[in-house]
């Protein structure tokens, strides 16, 4: 794909579940950007599942225009490539694996794509490899962990090489462990293979870790930033029906009772650094 | 009502070569009224464990004794133990199945064989306690609620059989904030204005931090440790060894001890370490 | 509990008979049945009870778990017994108490059909114990191919049964956790009339079909997202080959198979 051509472009899009009903997505225009991590945070029900169906031609714009890869969704013909260059991982890992060896489930999207088999079988060990569960490759999908479940599924769709990765709240059904643990094989592959990533979640922590933050509401997006500059938004989010990571709500208590915090803390990390220098200015400058 | 539990051991599949434990030599009493955080890793034994509580599993070996009457005997009738014990699993809104959502809630009062005025005022006022308006969703399908209504409605059958005490599994999975807050909430209000004694198994520290008044801490089918949240949150290392985390707060107190500030030990709670730094501040020039 | 229900017999290993292509076993287990119904008299079944043997040698199947295949049929294998024994016509009588009457061609026939019954069962059984229901899922699959020509739909069947395979697991775990939490809320499934007990499983069987259909749809949707439009243009990653073991299974199994045939016509008992 040329540099130049985002992978996924939302141009004044609309759409509606039912012709009279109440859009679901209204009016959203969106570029995301080659090779980054962008976070979609929002309360249940407020289009960020939508946003992301219509990103994959799962669902067709009811107006407005979808670009993946720099073709229009409502191309017919291009259904199918456009769903191998945005791959999407959903909610429920028992809903999404298809076949009783895990081998044979990364292999089902290529065997539909008509990938010839010996090619095949390097792209599953690549793909298997790539989310290190090369040694699971043979076992039945049912007796793995929810987030070893995930982590094939990522593979199926890492698989069938696309530029865009989409995670629709795929972390929402794990234990801490398991959420910990896509989202680091996540990540890796973002920084490592350069693929674009669509998180969808509404975990706090999870989207802390993202370049860029869309927060959701109403079908429209209500906040747009880096985590920082959304975080740091402590009252508007929770209007919006959400948290902010612990340490954000904390320093904003503390801001309030007059210590001279910033704006940026998001983590432990960066509430000790600056506490240090809040408390004992002579201390962090040794 | 205490409950007893004395050297409970679950083997699966006993006496074949797939035999598992689950549980191993488990000696734990709960007191009347208090509200337990039951942590563990996936696969610790949380859930094998709740189950013997309520009588779905038949312990190995150990006994488990309810207000005095030991469970894990033959012949004891488990609808008794039922209506002592409530249990609400994981996701329980996948369990509702009824045509109205008041037939839903009345499923465990029939079962227990109520008279049906009994059960109506039963559902009532279950569904009161889970904050939903009985005029507005009685006769409607649980089926066209919200996830969030579905749980509540789910919650409401459990609560509606009048237990002393309620476990839930997980209450808060897969929730959005609001949800997630609302239901903590919710079942703040059952223990404190309820009186009821509560058991929940979860996975988040800054949740259950501020709600439980004792943790119980499982790994690899025992317990490994239990206490207050101050006590438990102060052995870092053996929580993290047994694949949990401390709270946030807790983990930025340790740290600024570590850095040789001067605060108490065994903060946890977010409002309580804002008061030491702000104290701190007071003493500023003795802290550097 | 619900838990405890497997799905076929099937017996993990790596026999020869196992390593033979599902094909070659499906259709020499066709061939075994047709062998078993030219049997013309007890003493044939010498035949088929040497392949069995040698099948059950071959793959390391122990007899007697060849002979639990055929534990269920046990009710219908004394009723065809009693039935031909007391009303087959026959000249020579045996025994007789009122019209009660045995006749010998009567025991023969009574004997030859339990027989022929038992030879079916516990000869498919070595398909099944042999042969993963995926393996046994291609084979089907590739065996009913030629068929799509005339428009029947041999990639959809096979895609329905490894999907079913494929959930059979997760739906009988979804089963034993809907019982537990309704026996949580006093539901009793295990006492009462046949009535009492089917009306008891409503509250299980309701949300196990929301349940299904909820992941229906979520399935058909990831299958979708993962490009999936029909059997046209697929290509396989596991593609089913005959090795030289399948002809030489072939060859033993028709040369049994003519020497039934032919021990049934030349030589008359």
């Amino acid at each position: 794909m040329e540099k130049n051509i985002l992978p996924i472009q939302l141009k004044d899009v609309s759409y509606c579940y039912e012709p009279e009903a109440e859009p679901a997505v209204s009016h959203v225009s969106l570029d995301i950007e080659p090779g980054s991590f962008v976070a979609v945070l929002g309360h249940n029900g407020c289009g960020k599942s939508t946003l992301a169906k219509l990103m994959n031609a799962l669902f067709l714009p009811t107006e407005g225009q979808v670009l993946v890869c720099g073709m229009d969704t409502a191309a017919e013909e291009k259904v199918w490539n456009i769903r191998r260059h945005a791959g999407m991982v959903f909610q429920n890992p028992d809903n999404q694996i298809v076949a009783n060896v895990v081998r044979e489930d990364v292999a089902f999207g290529l065997e539909n794509l008509g990938v010839p088999q010996d090619e095949m079988i390097e792209r599953i060990e690549a793909a298997l490899g790539a989310v290190r569960m090369s040694a699971f490759a043979e076992r039945a999908p049912h007796l793995l962990s929810g987030g070893q479940k995930q982590r094939v599924a990522i593979a199926g769709v890492l698989a069938m090489e696309p530029d865009v990765l989409i995670m629709d709240e795929s972390t929402a059904m794990l234990d801490p462990a398991g959420r910990e643990d896509v989202l680091q094989t996540v990540h890796l592959l973002n920084r490592e293979k350069g693929i674009t990533v669509v998180w969808i979640t509404h975990f706090m922590e999870e989207a802390a870790t993202a370049d860029r933050i869309v927060v959701m509401d109403k079908g429209s997006i209500a906040m747009d930033g880096t985590p920082r500059e959304v975080f740091s938004q402590v009252e508007k989010m929770k209007a919006l029906g959400l948290d902010v990571t612990p340490m954000s709500e904390m320093a904003m208590e503390l801001r309030k009772q007059g210590l001279p915090l910033s704006n940026d803390i998001l983590n432990v990390s960066d509430m000790l650094k600056e506490l240090k220098e809040t408390l004992c200015p002579s201390k962090s400058s040794i | 009502m205490p409950i007893q539990i004395e050297h409970l051991t679950h083997a699966y599949m006993p006496d074949s070569p797939f035999t598992a434990i689950a549980l191993e030599d488990v000696n734990l009493t709960i007191e009347d009224g208090e509200f337990i955080g039951l942590l563990g890793h996936t696969g610790s034994g949380k859930t094998t464990l709740v189950q013997h509580l309520n009588g779905l599993l038949k312990p190995t070996s150990g006994r488990i004794v309810v207000d005095g009457l030991d469970i894990t005997e033959k012949g004891v009738s488990l609808i008794e133990v039922r209506k002592k014990i409530g249990l609400v699993f994981q996701y329980p809104e996948y369990q509702l199945f009824e045509e109205t959502v008041a037939k839903d809630v009345a499923f465990g009062p029939k079962n227990i064989g109520l008279a049906q005025e009994e059960i109506d005022r039963r559902v009532r006022h279950a569904l009161e306690l889970v904050g939903l308006d009985y005029d507005d969703v009685a006769d409607r399908s649980p089926f066209e609620l919200s996830g969030g209504q579905m749980r509540r409605v789910a919650i409401a059958g459990v609560l509606a059989m009048e237990p002393t005490v309620l476990i839930l599994d997980e209450p808060t999975a897969g929730l959005d904030p609001a949800g997630r807050h609302s239901i903590l909430g919710m079942i703040r209000e059952l223990h404190q204005s309820g009186g009821i004694t509560i058991i929940m198994v979860s996975h988040n520290m800054d949740d259950i931090s501020t709600l439980a008044t004792r943790l119980v801490v499982m790994s690899r089918g025992r317990m490994v440790l239990t206490g207050t949240p101050r006590e438990v949150f102060q052995q870092a290392d053996l929580l993290t060894s047994v694949g949990l985390g401390v709270p946030q707060a807790a983990q930025l107190a340790d740290q600024l001890i570590a850095e040789g500030y001067d605060l108490p030990r065994g903060l946890y709670t977010q409002e309580e370490l804002i008061e030491a730094i702000l104290s701190l501040r007071g003493k500023e020039a003795g802290a550097c | 509990m619900l838990k405890d229900i497997t799905l076929g017999q099937y017996m993990p290993g790596n026999s020869a008979i196992h390593r033979l292509d599902p094909r070659t076993k499906i259709l020499l287990t066709l061939l075994y049945i047709v062998m078993v119904f030219f049997v013309s008299s007890p003493v044939w079944y010498i035949f088929p009870l040497i392949y069995i043997l040698l099948c059950a040698k071959l793959s390391g199947i122990r007899a007697r778990q060849l002979l639990s295949s055929v534990k269920p049929l046990r009710f219908l294998l004394i009723l065809t017994f009693i039935l031909n024994l007391f009303f087959s016509s026959g000249s020579t009588t045996l025994f007789q108490w009122r019209f009660l009457r045995i006749s010998k061609e009567g025991l023969m026939t009574a004997i030859h059909f339990c027989m022929r019954l038992i030879f079916l069962v516990t000869g498919t059984a070595v398909l099944t114990l042999t042969t993963s229901p995926i393996a046994l899922c291609d084979g089907i699959e590739s065996l009913l191919k030629p068929l799509s020509k005339i428009g029947f739909p041999s990639h959809e069947l096979a895609m329905m049964m490894s999907i079913a395979l494929r959930f059979i697991p997760t739906l009988t775990e979804e089963a034993d956790k809907i019982q537990k939490a309704q026996m949580a809320r006093g539901a009793d499934f295990e006492s009462g009339n046949l009535i009492k007990r089917a009306k008891a499983m409503i509250p299980l069987l309701v949300p196990l079909f929301v349940s299904a259909f909820r992941r229906a749809g979520d399935l058909a949707m990831a299958m979708e997202s993962r490009c999936y439009h029909g059997g046209e243009g697929r290509t396989r990653l596991r593609v089913l080959k005959y090795q030289k073991n399948d002809l030489w299974a072939a060859l033993v199994s028709i040369a049994f198979l003519a020497v039934t045939i032919l021990c049934g016509k030349l030589i008359q008992l």
